[in-house]
Protein backbone atom coordinates (compact mmCIF):
# COMPACT_ATOMS: atom_id res chain seq x y z
CA UNK A 1 0.00 0.00 0.00
CA UNK A 2 1.37 3.35 -1.01
CA UNK A 3 1.76 6.23 1.42
CA UNK A 4 2.38 8.83 -1.24
CA UNK A 5 0.15 11.82 -0.59
CA UNK A 6 -2.49 12.40 -3.24
CA UNK A 7 -3.17 15.79 -4.74
CA UNK A 8 -6.79 16.86 -4.54
CA UNK A 9 -7.86 19.87 -6.60
CA UNK A 10 -10.31 22.11 -4.79
CA UNK A 11 -10.42 25.65 -6.27
CA UNK A 12 -12.03 27.68 -3.53
CA UNK A 13 -12.02 31.43 -3.12
CA UNK A 14 -10.47 32.05 0.29
CA UNK A 15 -12.58 35.14 0.95
CA UNK A 16 -15.76 33.59 -0.39
CA UNK A 17 -17.52 33.97 2.95
CA UNK A 18 -16.77 37.70 3.00
CA UNK A 19 -17.75 38.08 -0.63
CA UNK A 20 -21.07 36.31 -0.03
CA UNK A 21 -21.93 38.58 2.88
CA UNK A 22 -20.87 41.62 0.83
CA UNK A 23 -23.13 40.54 -2.02
CA UNK A 24 -26.07 40.12 0.38
CA UNK A 25 -25.39 43.56 1.82
CA UNK A 26 -25.23 45.16 -1.62
CA UNK A 27 -28.62 43.67 -2.50
CA UNK A 28 -30.08 44.78 0.85
CA UNK A 29 -28.79 48.33 0.33
CA UNK A 30 -30.23 48.41 -3.18
CA UNK A 31 -33.62 47.15 -2.01
CA UNK A 32 -33.66 49.80 0.73
CA UNK A 33 -32.66 52.54 -1.73
CA UNK A 34 -29.68 53.62 0.36
CA UNK A 35 -26.41 54.56 -1.34
CA UNK A 36 -23.41 53.22 0.53
CA UNK A 37 -19.98 54.78 0.19
CA UNK A 38 -16.86 53.76 2.08
CA UNK A 39 -13.74 55.70 2.93
CA UNK A 40 -10.23 54.26 3.17
CA UNK A 41 -6.97 56.06 3.90
CA UNK A 42 -3.88 55.95 6.08
CA UNK A 43 -4.28 57.08 9.67
CA UNK A 44 -4.45 60.86 9.81
CA UNK A 45 -5.44 61.57 6.20
CA UNK A 46 -8.60 63.29 7.39
CA UNK A 47 -11.31 60.65 6.90
CA UNK A 48 -13.22 61.62 10.01
CA UNK A 49 -13.03 65.36 9.31
CA UNK A 50 -14.21 64.78 5.74
CA UNK A 51 -17.01 62.53 6.96
CA UNK A 52 -18.10 65.01 9.61
CA UNK A 53 -18.35 67.74 6.98
CA UNK A 54 -20.08 65.38 4.53
CA UNK A 55 -22.72 64.42 7.08
CA UNK A 56 -23.36 68.08 7.87
CA UNK A 57 -23.56 69.25 4.22
CA UNK A 58 -25.58 66.32 2.86
CA UNK A 59 -27.61 66.14 6.06
CA UNK A 60 -29.28 69.45 5.15
CA UNK A 61 -31.11 67.75 2.28
CA UNK A 62 -30.72 64.01 2.75
CA UNK A 63 -31.08 61.36 5.42
CA UNK A 64 -27.53 60.35 6.22
CA UNK A 65 -25.84 57.96 8.64
CA UNK A 66 -22.39 56.52 9.23
CA UNK A 67 -20.57 53.48 10.53
CA UNK A 68 -17.04 54.07 11.69
CA UNK A 69 -14.37 51.47 12.21
CA UNK A 70 -11.75 52.17 14.82
CA UNK A 71 -9.26 49.94 16.56
CA UNK A 72 -9.94 50.92 20.12
CA UNK A 73 -11.58 54.24 20.82
CA UNK A 74 -15.02 55.65 20.30
CA UNK A 75 -13.68 59.17 19.72
CA UNK A 76 -14.55 59.20 16.04
CA UNK A 77 -18.17 58.27 16.64
CA UNK A 78 -18.45 60.96 19.30
CA UNK A 79 -17.00 63.54 16.89
CA UNK A 80 -19.30 62.51 14.08
CA UNK A 81 -22.37 62.52 16.32
CA UNK A 82 -21.98 66.31 16.51
CA UNK A 83 -23.29 66.45 12.94
CA UNK A 84 -26.63 65.22 14.26
CA UNK A 85 -26.57 62.14 11.99
CA UNK A 86 -26.98 58.65 13.42
CA UNK A 87 -23.50 57.18 13.85
CA UNK A 88 -22.39 53.77 15.01
CA UNK A 89 -18.94 52.66 15.98
CA UNK A 90 -17.45 49.35 14.92
CA UNK A 91 -14.62 48.74 17.36
CA UNK A 92 -12.39 46.23 15.64
CA UNK A 93 -10.02 45.55 18.54
CA UNK A 94 -6.78 44.41 17.00
CA UNK A 95 -8.27 43.80 13.55
CA UNK A 96 -6.80 46.28 11.11
CA UNK A 97 -9.68 46.42 8.61
CA UNK A 98 -13.44 46.08 8.36
CA UNK A 99 -15.02 42.91 6.99
CA UNK A 100 -18.48 42.56 5.49
CA UNK A 101 -19.77 40.60 8.49
CA UNK A 102 -18.80 43.45 10.84
CA UNK A 103 -20.82 45.87 8.73
CA UNK A 104 -23.72 43.42 8.65
CA UNK A 105 -23.75 43.00 12.43
CA UNK A 106 -23.61 46.71 13.05
CA UNK A 107 -26.74 47.32 10.96
CA UNK A 108 -29.02 45.51 13.42
CA UNK A 109 -32.06 47.56 14.23
CA UNK A 110 -31.39 50.26 11.64
CA UNK A 111 -34.19 51.04 9.20
CA UNK A 112 -32.10 51.29 6.05
CA UNK A 113 -35.07 52.32 3.94
CA UNK A 114 -35.24 55.53 5.98
CA UNK A 115 -31.78 56.51 4.73
CA UNK A 116 -30.43 58.08 1.55
CA UNK A 117 -26.73 57.74 2.29
CA UNK A 118 -24.78 55.46 4.55
CA UNK A 119 -21.05 56.09 4.92
CA UNK A 120 -18.65 53.44 6.13
CA UNK A 121 -15.32 54.70 7.44
CA UNK A 122 -12.72 51.96 7.40
CA UNK A 123 -9.86 51.61 9.87
CA UNK A 124 -6.91 53.86 8.93
CA UNK A 125 -4.85 51.51 6.77
CA UNK A 126 -4.01 51.46 3.07
CA UNK A 127 -3.12 47.78 2.90
CA UNK A 128 -5.53 45.39 4.58
CA UNK A 129 -8.89 46.93 3.56
CA UNK A 130 -8.01 46.23 -0.08
CA UNK A 131 -8.90 42.54 0.28
CA UNK A 132 -12.40 43.02 1.71
CA UNK A 133 -15.53 43.95 -0.18
CA UNK A 134 -17.95 45.62 2.25
CA UNK A 135 -20.95 45.71 -0.07
CA UNK A 136 -20.48 49.41 -0.72
CA UNK A 137 -21.37 50.96 -4.08
CA UNK A 138 -18.54 53.46 -4.11
CA UNK A 139 -15.16 53.38 -2.41
CA UNK A 140 -13.17 56.54 -1.85
CA UNK A 141 -9.44 56.36 -1.21
CA UNK A 142 -8.20 59.49 0.52
CA UNK A 143 -4.66 60.82 0.56
CA UNK A 144 -3.80 64.11 2.19
CA UNK A 145 -1.43 66.61 0.62
CA UNK A 146 0.88 66.16 3.62
CA UNK A 147 1.52 62.52 2.73
CA UNK A 148 3.50 63.12 -0.43
CA UNK A 149 2.66 62.87 -4.11
CA UNK A 150 3.93 59.31 -4.51
CA UNK A 151 1.56 57.67 -2.01
CA UNK A 152 -0.49 56.04 -4.81
CA UNK A 153 2.66 54.42 -6.20
CA UNK A 154 3.30 52.83 -2.81
CA UNK A 155 -0.22 51.45 -2.49
CA UNK A 156 -1.36 50.50 -6.02
CA UNK A 157 -3.59 47.70 -4.74
CA UNK A 158 -5.92 49.87 -2.68
CA UNK A 159 -6.19 52.36 -5.57
CA UNK A 160 -7.27 49.48 -7.76
CA UNK A 161 -10.11 48.56 -5.41
CA UNK A 162 -11.35 52.14 -5.06
CA UNK A 163 -13.59 54.11 -7.41
CA UNK A 164 -12.63 57.68 -6.61
CA UNK A 165 -9.45 59.26 -5.23
CA UNK A 166 -9.68 62.24 -2.91
CA UNK A 167 -6.75 64.59 -2.32
CA UNK A 168 -7.56 65.99 1.10
CA UNK A 169 -6.31 68.97 3.16
CA UNK A 170 -5.82 70.93 -0.06
CA UNK A 171 -5.80 74.12 2.06
CA UNK A 172 -2.35 73.01 3.27
CA UNK A 173 -0.99 72.38 -0.23
CA UNK A 174 1.08 75.56 -0.46
CA UNK A 175 2.46 75.20 3.07
CA UNK A 176 3.83 71.72 2.38
CA UNK A 177 4.92 72.44 -1.22
CA UNK A 178 2.45 69.93 -2.62
CA UNK A 179 2.90 69.22 -6.32
CA UNK A 180 -0.65 68.69 -7.60
CA UNK A 181 0.39 67.58 -11.08
CA UNK A 182 2.80 64.99 -9.70
CA UNK A 183 0.07 63.58 -7.43
CA UNK A 184 -2.38 63.32 -10.34
CA UNK A 185 0.32 61.63 -12.37
CA UNK A 186 0.89 59.06 -9.60
CA UNK A 187 -2.81 58.26 -9.46
CA UNK A 188 -3.02 58.01 -13.24
CA UNK A 189 -0.03 55.63 -13.27
CA UNK A 190 -1.60 53.11 -10.92
CA UNK A 191 -5.22 53.55 -12.00
CA UNK A 192 -5.62 55.15 -15.44
CA UNK A 193 -8.81 57.19 -15.75
CA UNK A 194 -9.53 57.30 -12.02
CA UNK A 195 -11.81 60.16 -10.99
CA UNK A 196 -9.96 62.45 -8.59
CA UNK A 197 -11.30 65.25 -6.40
CA UNK A 198 -9.12 67.72 -4.51
CA UNK A 199 -10.81 69.19 -1.46
CA UNK A 200 -10.56 70.67 1.98
CA UNK A 201 -13.14 69.79 4.62
CA UNK A 202 -11.97 72.83 6.61
CA UNK A 203 -12.38 75.52 3.95
CA UNK A 204 -14.99 73.63 1.88
CA UNK A 205 -12.93 74.03 -1.29
CA UNK A 206 -13.90 71.14 -3.58
CA UNK A 207 -16.68 69.95 -1.27
CA UNK A 208 -19.37 70.87 -3.81
CA UNK A 209 -17.80 68.63 -6.42
CA UNK A 210 -17.61 65.81 -3.91
CA UNK A 211 -21.19 66.08 -2.65
CA UNK A 212 -22.46 66.53 -6.23
CA UNK A 213 -20.74 63.28 -7.22
CA UNK A 214 -22.47 61.49 -4.35
CA UNK A 215 -25.86 62.96 -5.23
CA UNK A 216 -25.49 61.93 -8.87
CA UNK A 217 -24.50 58.44 -7.77
CA UNK A 218 -27.54 58.19 -5.48
CA UNK A 219 -29.91 59.21 -8.27
CA UNK A 220 -28.25 56.90 -10.77
CA UNK A 221 -28.44 53.92 -8.41
CA UNK A 222 -32.14 54.55 -7.71
CA UNK A 223 -32.90 54.83 -11.41
CA UNK A 224 -31.10 51.55 -12.05
CA UNK A 225 -32.97 49.89 -9.19
CA UNK A 226 -36.31 51.23 -10.47
CA UNK A 227 -35.73 49.95 -14.01
CA UNK A 228 -34.52 46.53 -12.85
CA UNK A 229 -37.04 43.70 -13.22
CA UNK B 1 -1.56 42.93 8.97
CA UNK B 2 -4.56 40.88 7.97
CA UNK B 3 -2.66 37.77 6.89
CA UNK B 4 -3.52 35.96 10.11
CA UNK B 5 -7.22 36.25 9.39
CA UNK B 6 -6.56 35.07 5.82
CA UNK B 7 -4.54 32.14 7.24
CA UNK B 8 -7.42 31.22 9.56
CA UNK B 9 -9.79 31.21 6.57
CA UNK B 10 -7.37 28.98 4.65
CA UNK B 11 -7.24 26.53 7.56
CA UNK B 12 -11.05 26.47 7.86
CA UNK B 13 -11.49 25.82 4.14
CA UNK B 14 -8.77 23.18 4.04
CA UNK B 15 -10.28 21.34 7.02
CA UNK B 16 -13.70 21.42 5.41
CA UNK B 17 -12.30 20.01 2.14
CA UNK B 18 -10.21 17.41 3.99
CA UNK B 19 -13.34 16.26 5.81
CA UNK B 20 -15.01 15.72 2.46
CA UNK B 21 -12.09 13.77 0.97
CA UNK B 22 -10.85 11.95 4.08
CA UNK B 23 -7.26 11.70 5.28
CA UNK B 24 -4.72 14.07 6.75
CA UNK B 25 -3.68 17.28 4.97
CA UNK B 26 0.10 17.52 4.60
CA UNK B 27 0.24 20.45 2.18
CA UNK B 28 -2.01 23.30 1.06
CA UNK B 29 -1.59 25.01 -2.30
CA UNK B 30 -2.71 28.60 -2.83
CA UNK B 31 -2.69 31.02 -5.74
CA UNK B 32 -2.27 34.64 -4.78
CA UNK B 33 -2.49 37.49 -7.25
CA UNK B 34 -0.14 40.46 -7.05
CA UNK B 35 -3.23 42.67 -6.56
CA UNK B 36 -4.90 40.50 -3.91
CA UNK B 37 -3.49 42.65 -1.14
CA UNK B 38 -1.87 39.72 0.63
CA UNK B 39 1.85 39.44 1.37
CA UNK B 40 3.04 35.86 0.90
CA UNK B 41 5.77 36.07 3.51
CA UNK B 42 3.41 37.36 6.15
CA UNK B 43 0.90 34.69 5.23
CA UNK B 44 3.50 31.94 5.53
CA UNK B 45 4.47 33.25 8.96
CA UNK B 46 0.83 33.37 10.07
CA UNK B 47 -0.03 29.96 8.69
CA UNK B 48 1.86 27.99 11.31
CA UNK B 49 0.05 29.89 14.04
CA UNK B 50 -3.31 29.35 12.36
CA UNK B 51 -2.66 25.59 12.10
CA UNK B 52 -1.66 25.13 15.72
CA UNK B 53 -3.79 22.58 17.54
CA UNK B 54 -5.80 21.75 14.43
CA UNK B 55 -5.68 18.70 12.20
CA UNK B 56 -3.50 20.76 9.85
CA UNK B 57 -0.71 21.22 12.36
CA UNK B 58 2.60 20.49 10.67
CA UNK B 59 1.25 20.91 7.15
CA UNK B 60 3.08 22.99 4.55
CA UNK B 61 1.74 26.02 2.76
CA UNK B 62 2.77 26.44 -0.87
CA UNK B 63 2.02 29.69 -2.60
CA UNK B 64 1.96 30.30 -6.32
CA UNK B 65 2.23 34.02 -6.98
CA UNK B 66 0.07 35.12 -9.88
CA UNK B 67 1.29 38.11 -11.91
CA UNK B 68 -1.05 40.82 -13.13
CA UNK B 69 -2.32 40.51 -16.67
CA UNK B 70 -4.12 43.46 -18.25
CA UNK B 71 -6.01 43.94 -21.48
CA UNK B 72 -4.67 46.56 -23.86
CA UNK B 73 -7.50 48.13 -25.87
CA UNK B 74 -5.10 49.41 -28.47
CA UNK B 75 -3.25 46.13 -29.10
CA UNK B 76 -6.49 44.21 -28.51
CA UNK B 77 -4.43 41.74 -26.51
CA UNK B 78 -3.77 40.50 -23.01
CA UNK B 79 -0.42 41.70 -21.70
CA UNK B 80 1.56 40.96 -18.55
CA UNK B 81 1.93 44.10 -16.44
CA UNK B 82 5.57 44.95 -15.85
CA UNK B 83 5.10 47.08 -12.75
CA UNK B 84 2.28 47.73 -10.32
CA UNK B 85 3.44 51.34 -10.35
CA UNK B 86 2.67 51.72 -14.02
CA UNK B 87 -0.59 50.45 -15.45
CA UNK B 88 0.36 50.73 -19.09
CA UNK B 89 0.80 48.29 -21.95
CA UNK B 90 4.39 46.96 -22.01
CA UNK B 91 4.24 46.89 -25.85
CA UNK B 92 2.68 50.21 -26.85
CA UNK B 93 2.59 52.21 -23.62
CA UNK B 94 -1.18 52.85 -23.68
CA UNK B 95 -2.67 53.25 -20.18
CA UNK B 96 -4.64 50.14 -19.24
CA UNK B 97 -7.42 49.78 -16.71
CA UNK B 98 -8.85 46.37 -17.49
CA UNK B 99 -7.39 43.80 -15.11
CA UNK B 100 -7.70 40.26 -16.41
CA UNK B 101 -5.67 38.45 -13.79
CA UNK B 102 -3.93 39.23 -10.51
CA UNK B 103 -6.69 39.51 -7.91
CA UNK B 104 -6.79 35.75 -7.16
CA UNK B 105 -6.87 34.54 -3.60
CA UNK B 106 -7.63 30.87 -4.04
CA UNK B 107 -7.17 27.56 -2.37
CA UNK B 108 -6.32 25.38 -5.38
CA UNK B 109 -5.30 21.99 -4.06
CA UNK B 110 -4.55 19.88 -1.03
CA UNK B 111 -2.05 17.09 -0.59
CA UNK B 112 -3.71 14.41 1.48
CA UNK B 113 -2.20 11.32 3.12
CA UNK B 114 -4.29 8.38 4.20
Amino acid sequence: MSHEPRLVEVRRNILKQNDLVARELRQRFRDAGVFVASLVSSPGAGKTTLLERTLTLLGERFRVAALVGDLATENDAARLARSGAPVRQITTGTVCHLEAAMVQRSLDGWALDHLDFLFVENVGNLVCPASYDLGESMRFVIVSVTEGEDKPLKYPTIFNTADVAVLSKIDLAAAVGFDHEAALHSIESVRPGMRTIALSARTDEGMNEYTALLEEALHASRETAASAP
Amino acid sequence: MHELSIALSVVDLAREEAGRHGGRVCAVHLRIGALAGVASEALLASYEMACAETSLEGSRLLIEEVPVVVYCERCEARRPLESLQSFSCPECGTPVSRIEQGRELELVALEIEQ
